[in-house]
């Protein structure tokens, strides 16, 4: 398995370029490296070995079918596995030239660096919209009632909310759609200005317009930030995503990386025969 | 009808189980009427009980009037019914009970879910709801033999040397009072406060904790800033089901307190509560001091009672919030 890696990760960036903004990822240094990342619970391993490198500004997206582990190794990005004592990762996973896991980065504060926009919308319920938004600033210990406020509105703004809510930034989140309230999520994760953002299948719980507009909104973001998705949609991946990444389930039900490079090459000419089965949908 | 009949109906609608609207299909005849009969039966209790209670103590409210509410004598050799001093005895040590009680509880609860290894969840948990089947007398009994000379000799000292013998620790101390008689209704409401407040915190959503440590909130801040305000309307019902056994315990508080119906003048006074005073009084009461009696008793009722609604509108008006 790792044969593909090395034929594909390495070669990425010298390879003819298929896609037009791809122009940009050659030249500056990817956001994040994943070197040999596994991630195993009680033992048992769920991903395996997975490298990757994940270029500024595009939207990198992981793919596979279910069990395939794209949430778990999602989550040893930010390290949300912190919180599972019988969690367990191993290899290197590189923020800029930071490894997040050698202990100079406290989680707190790679979080803030990392934000995550999870499966269903979670806004807190006992906080206004306003508090929502602010919520992660304010954990990151900044009081200013004026940078609150302006940081409230640039990010509601960024995640096209900004016009049906501004007069109402008081009422409860659970008061808006459910399209709205991930729109909110993405506003609470935009607010602490993060260099990336993890977003774990963040459609999955919407109807297809709201689907359409947090898709328009991810190409949207991706100049000031760095995306991730994790989604079972491929016509997502293949619609959002400049990067993709497909992971399978193995022999040992651990999920590994099959194949990664540019959105348009898997899609359109995978080298991995086990790629071209699921785009073509024989399988997941 | 009021708003919450309504909804009440509605659920009962949604759920097809109301019979009141339309008359009973014939099939349904037996069950229509036993459940009408059950509630009749509920509710018939309920008033009798009530209009037992005013009734044996008509007469202490026709000869003594407010001054029951009022007065700050309770001598019944003196014919003195004045139970401003139990009432204040029993808010005073409910409340102190609280104070102690509710900060640990939370802190029990919190303890359990997020930071105990798994392994010592269970036995931890079963420990503290021992705590709940321990009978009151045994309460008094503890607090009797082990607490009120540790009361006397080093806790009441140390916290008069706080306050420099202000308020509300100053006074001569003998180890029994408001203090004690606090501090036995909070162990005994521990359990109270922990098995709900348990349930409640658990219940917070497991996506409401990775929203805000994702964020990168520090794990108190999730679990102060998200978590408990979250789970606060359950907290709540924890507090006042607290408040209600604190209110109305009688043995181990009758065993502590001093049994000594005065104004209280610091936490280190003796006193007695309404509930203690009817359980140490009624052997011998007759006539007068029954009545009197039968006063405290319908006195603490409309607390609690009072305390029960109190808590309910609050409730709601969380929960409305929340909507």
């Amino acid at each position: 398995m790792s044969m593909t890696q090395d034929e594909l990760n390495p070669t990425r960036d010298t390879e003819p370029i298929t896609n037009g903004q791809s122009a940009v990822s050659t030249l500056t240094p990817p956001a994040m490296r994943l070197e040999n990342v596994s991630v195993s619970f009680n033992g048992r391993t769920a991903v395996r070995d997975c490298t990757f490198n994940v270029a500024s500004n595009r939207v990198t997206s992981l793919i596979g079918p279910s069990g395939s582990g794209k949430t778990t190794l999602l989550r040893s990005l930010n390290r949300l596995h912190d919180l599972t004592r019988s969690a367990k990762v191993e290899g290197k996973i590189m923020l800029g030239d930071i490894d997040i896991y050698g202990g100079s980065l406290p989680p707190t504060l790679l979080r803030s660096r990392i934000g995550m926009v999870f499966q269903r919308p979670n806004p807190f319920p006992t906080m206004s919209i306003y508090d929502n938004v602010v919520s992660g600033l304010r954990f990151n210990g900044i009081k200013k009632k004026a940078l609150l406020d302006e940081a409230a509105e640039s990010a509601l703004i960024s995640a096209a909310l900004w016009d049906s809510v501004s007069s109402r930034l008081k009422a409860h989140g659970s008061t808006l759609s459910g399209g709205e309230q991930q729109r909110l999520c993405i506003a609470r994760a935009l607010a602490v200005e993060p260099e990336i953002l993890l977003m774990d299948e963040p459609t999955s719980s919407l109807d297809p317009i709201s689907t359409q507009r947090i898709e328009e909104l991810m190409v949207e973001l991706k100049n000031r930030v760095t995306i991730i998705i994790v989604t079972h949609n491929m016509q997502q991946a293949a619609r959002v995503s400049d990067d993709c990444a497909f992971l399978l389930m193995g022999e040992d039900r651990a999920g590994e990386l099959i194949e990664f490079g540019p959105t348009t090459k898997i899609f359109n000419d995978p080298s991995d025969p086990r790629t071209l089965d699921y785009i073509q949908g024989r399988f997941g | 009808m009021t708003e919450e009949s309504s909804s009440t109906k509605t659920r009962l609608l949604s759920r097809g189980l109301t019979g009141g609207i339309h008359p009973p299909v014939k099939s349904d005849l037996g069950y229509w009427l036993s459940i009408r009969a059950g509630a009749l039966i509920f509710g018939a209790a309920i008033v009798l009980f009530v209009w037992s209670i005013l009734h044996q103590s008509l007469s202490a409210w026709t000869s003594h009037g407010i001054h029951i509410l009022t007065g700050t004598v309770w001598s019944p050799s003196t014919s003195n019914y004045g139970a401003l001093p139990l009432i204040l005895a029993t808010l005073i040590t409910t409340a102190v009970a609280l104070l102690v009680a509710v900060p640990i509880g939370l802190g029990t609860s919190l303890t359990i879910i997020f930071f105990l290894p798994q392994r010592l969840k269970t036995p931890i948990t079963s420990l503290v709801e021992l705590l709940a089947a321990v009978p009151s007398v045994v309460y008094g009994l503890w607090g009797l033999f082990v607490l009120v000379p540790w009361m006397n000799t080093t806790i009441e000292p140390k916290l008069a040397s706080i306050t420099g013998g202000g308020f509300p620790f100053n006074g001569a101390t003998n180890g029994f009072g408001l203090l004690l008689a606090s501090i036995v209704l909070s162990v005994m409401i521990l359990p109270t406060i922990v098995a709900i407040s348990r349930d409640v915190i658990a219940a917070v959503p497991h996506e409401q904790i990775e929203g805000a440590l994702s964020l990168g909130a520090t794990k108190s801040q999730t679990l102060l800033k998200v978590v408990l305000p979250e789970a606060r309307t359950g907290i709540f019902g924890a507090i006042t089901l607290g408040a209600g056994r604190a209110l109305g315990e009688t043995i181990a508080v009758a065993m502590v307190i001093g049994s000594n119906p005065q104004i209280p003048k610091s936490l280190f006074s003796t006193g007695a509560t309404l509930s203690s005073t009817i359980a140490t009084e009624f052997g011998e009461a007759s006539g007068a001091q029954l009545a009197a009696l039968g006063a405290l008793a319908l006195i603490l009722m409309v607390i609690t009672a009072s305390v029960n609604a109190g808590a309910r509108t609050l409730t709601r008006r969380a929960l409305r919030g929340h909507a």
